[in-house]
């Protein structure tokens, strides 16, 4: 378990090297930005790039790059958008928010869309069930702006329950902050929920119809015990590992959601380094996004063989 | 007890032998014809889909949402390059069923004080078209005002955006207002409204105010409660001279516009203008975008865009992971791994990046268009390559493929003569599942602004909602309406595919029979 564990990791880090050494060259091959003549960050800036070899080979660059991130963690500095500025310093000033909207949506939203679905899966071929699989369906196909719209129209302005965008600032866990963050918490939350409801209505329908319930059954357990017992432990082995993903992805957020509660983080700062055409800040956000991606995949899979005593992956027995 | 005996009866019965007869006497005994059809087996995959009631309407409502999108554009009176100036952000408004109170172009405001509902009021008297749909509450607050207590009331009312301009300064060249003047004539359409006297509205720069003002803005009325007009009649100022219809009260002395450098002042009713610019009155079924545009036109002409260009996307890729799937499918081994860690490498780019990028690159050279299809084809066939892998295991190793290359049928010939037909279903139906996402995700991108496809397609369903994203709370009907259509149409396609691919599915046969 543990090679086939180091081995997936190792293959993870190839392909994040090869996609990132990619990127890095399409961001290389663009015209660079104008600098603003006479600034003392100009001098800074074009001194850096003599450094980081911008007139070499490509390999040669990427080098040079990755040689600077190892020895000195240093992602360059920002050439448009905060000008003379460490990309990173601006970096993992912009993930507090982010993390902070992505872990109180995932907080309520995996116990609800979890309950939801058990629900749904026990009470199956009722109306509750019809309902809940029709409304999952059509929450998880409305696309995130409508429910930000809605959201932003009917409680903000309407209402005038919270505020229409995130509270500046860094007192993240103070109340008014907390108020201010319920409308973007809400918009990312109906997805979330509908799809851990879907997930687990299915898994829990099939574990319910199996054998071994039937069983369990026939022994002489409760239909509470056995659905408790072995039919929830059953069907967490898909569900769980969609959990751990779903963690992972915190880190990332949404463009969208961000963009719209103007909550300064990491996809806000993505899009804006997009519209700016800031290739240091674009550069790391790509291989923030892309580590993130593959994360994901691998705690999930790696997850599978944990849980799931049935599948030791890469175990030779 | 009595069916018992009864029955008891019959077994003791004995019944004459002569009452018996053969039942197929005289007939010659063989197998029926079969009475029931052949049924193939996309019938049969028909008859199934038609059992999901969801799905059915699903269809249905796709049905109406396409032909929204090839006809909306057609049927409305406005192109994507209409756009009008003023009436931006407003909402719907059809002038037939206006008086019946619906699609009236109604927004509601509060906190109208006296002054300003006399303004609404002149704008009624004076162009005889009432701004003011209905009052909906007022409100009395008590204030000291100079030593003594009064009421002031306010009222919140809803208004017709349309009439709400009421008259406006505009300057025209000369020629401009002869021909207003001769269109006047020929329809009998006051547009161009007399010139007020600047000393008697208080300098106002407000077009509205036709009436004599106080020194503090108010209306100066008679005892009856009526305006008094300020028209000007001084022709020494008069633009240019003015031979049209006249408005009612006038006796001839009033003059219609004022002369500055080189063109003429006047006061118009902007509504009767719109009339005389566009030939019609304006009607906007849905409402018009922060850009002026008609939004029933732009919402069909970017779900035109969006659909044709999904399901562009979705063939191509198709295509492309069909053969890509079935080559490492087929040949399994070094293949089937090397082709995987491509897959894998493309799969892990981020979305976003790869949008970015091609835009950054191809963009100026083929296109914004060319360049966004590109990028949804490079990472947009892996999940079909997996299906069509998938299914080439599950068949290659059949009898019937054996059998094939027992009689030397070539690669090429086996993988696509003789597995793919099996593969075909399941691969068809996932493209239904493929288009909304594709959809989503161009709606995603253009809305983010990350790409512009405005120059090539008029307008994007994303561009639409981020405009109206933009004025969400004073008109949100411009939001409204395109997140309707999205949100619509992602859940009917979702539902379709659903349904087609249960039906398409043939382990799910009979269960629920």
């Amino acid at each position: 378990m543990f090679k086939y564990v180091l081995q997936r990791i190792l293959y993870m880090f190839l392909v994040f090297m090869i996609i990132t050494f990619m990127c890095f060259v399409l961001i290389r091959m663009l015209p660079l930005p104008v600098l603003p003549p006479e600034d003392k960050h100009t001098y800074q800036i074009l001194r850096r790039r003599e450094a980081l070899g911008y007139n070499e080979p490509y390999l040669v660059q990427f080098w040079l790059f990755l040689k600077n991130i190892v020895t000195k963690w240093d992602w360059g500095l920002s050439e448009k958008l905060y000008f003379g500025q460490d990309v990173w310093k601006i970096f993992v000033g912009k993930l507090p928010a982010t993390m902070i909207v992505n872990l109180y949506s995932i907080i309520w939203t995996i116990p609800v869309g979890v309950g939801l679905g058990v629900w749904a899966a026990l009470k199956k071929n009722t109306w509750i069930d019809y309902f809940l699989s029709t409304a999952t369906m059509v929450v998880i196909s409305v696309p995130s702006f409508v429910y930000a719209f809605l959201v932003q129209y009917i409680l903000c302005f309407r209402l005038h329950w919270f505020p229409f965008l995130m509270k500046g600032g860094t007192d993240y866990f103070s109340w008014d902050m907390f108020v201010s963050i319920v409308p973007p918490v809400l918009s990312l939350s109906f997805g979330v929920i509908a799809g851990f409801c879907r997930t687990t209505r299915a898994e829990l329908t099939e574990v319910l119809t199996s054998e071994f319930m039937l069983l369990a059954r026939t022994k002489g357990l409760t239909r509470a015990q056995a659905t408790v017992r072995h039919a929830l432990r059953n069907c967490f082995v898909v569900i769980v590992p969609g959990i751990f993903g779903e963690f992972i992805g915190i880190l990332g957020g949404s463009l969208i959601i961000e963009g719209i509660f103007a909550i300064p983080g990491v996809g806000r700062l993505t899009l804006d380094a997009i519209n700016s055409l800031d290739y240091n800040i674009f550069m790391l956000s790509t291989c923030f996004y892309t580590a993130i991606g593959l994360a994901a995949s691998l705690v999930v899979d790696i997850s599978y063989g944990f849980i799931d005593p049935r599948i030791r992956m890469g175990s030779k027995k | 007890m009595t069916e018992n005996m009864d029955n008891n009866d019959v077994l003791n019965e004995k019944i004459p032998a002569e009452k018996f007869a053969f039942v197929q006497e005289n007939e010659n005994l063989h197998d029926r014809e079969l009475q029931t059809k052949a049924r193939g087996f996309f019938a049969d995959a028909m008859i199934r889909f038609r059992k999901n009631k969801s799905s059915v309407a699903a269809s249905y409502i796709l049905l109406f949402l396409i032909l929204f999108a090839i006809f909306a554009p057609i049927i409305s009176r406005y192109d994507i390059n209409d756009k009008d100036p003023m009436y931006v952000n407003y909402p719907p408004y059809v002038p037939a069923l206006a008086k019946y109170g619906f699609l009236d172009g109604g927004r509601n405001i509060d906190s109208q004080n006296e002054r300003s509902m006399d303004i609404w009021r002149g704008i009624a008297e004076e162009t005889g078209l009432d701004p003011v749909n209905r009052i909906i509450g007022q409100t009395e607050t008590k204030e000291k005002y100079r030593g003594e207590w009064r009421t002031r009331t306010t009222y919140s009312i809803e208004i017709n955006s349309y009439y709400a301009y009421g008259i406006m300064f505009r300057n025209f060249n000369y020629d401009d207002y002869a021909d207003l003047q001769k269109w006047q004539n020929e329809t009998g359409i006051q547009v161009i409204y007399p010139y007020t006297d600047p000393e008697l509205t208080n300098n106002s720069t407000n077009a509205n105010i036709w009436y004599q003002v106080d020194s503090s803005g108010n209306a100066v009325k008679d005892k009856d409660g009526n305006f008094k007009p300020a028209y000007s009649t001084d022709t020494a100022t008069q633009g240019a001279p003015y031979n049209s219809i006249r408005i009612k009260g006038d006796d001839g002395s009033w003059v219609y516009s004022t002369a500055k450098s080189g063109s003429v002042q006047c006061r118009i009713c902007y509504y009767n203008y719109y009339i005389y610019q566009n030939g019609h009155e304006p009607s906007y079924l849905l409402g018009t975008n922060v850009m002026g545009n008609d939004l029933f036109c732009a919402i069909g002409l970017g779900a035109r865009f969006s659909l044709v260009f999904a399901v562009l996307v979705s063939a191509i890729n198709l295509s492309i992971g069909a053969v890509y799937g079935a080559v490492q499918g087929y040949y399994g081994g070094a293949i089937d791994m090397t082709l995987d860690r491509i897959s894998d490498i493309l799969s892990g780019v981020p979305f976003v990046v790869v949008t970015t990028l091609f835009q950054l690159h191809l963009a100026q050279k083929v296109g914004p268009v060319v360049s966004f299809l590109f990028a949804f084809v490079l990472t947009g066939w892996i999940g079909m390559a997996a299906l069509t892998r998938k299914q080439f295991y599950r068949f290659k190793s059949q009898e019937f493929v054996m059998a094939a290359r027992t009689l030397g049928a070539s690669d090429w010939r086996l993988m696509f003569k003789h597995i793919f037909p099996n593969a075909i279903g399941t691969i068809i139906t996932s493209c239904a599942l493929v288009i909304p996402g594709v959809i989503g995700s161009e709606t995603s991108m253009t809305y983010l602004g990350i790409i512009d496809l405005s120059s090539f397609a008029g307008t994007t369903i994303g561009k639409l909602l981020s405009q109206g994203q933009a004025a969400a709370t004073t008109s949100p009907h411009a939001m409204l309406w395109p997140s309707v259509f999205i949100g619509l149409l992602m859940i009917c396609f979702n539902l379709f595919g659903n349904g087609l691919r249960d039906a398409f599915n043939p382990t799910t046969r009979g269960v629920d029979d």
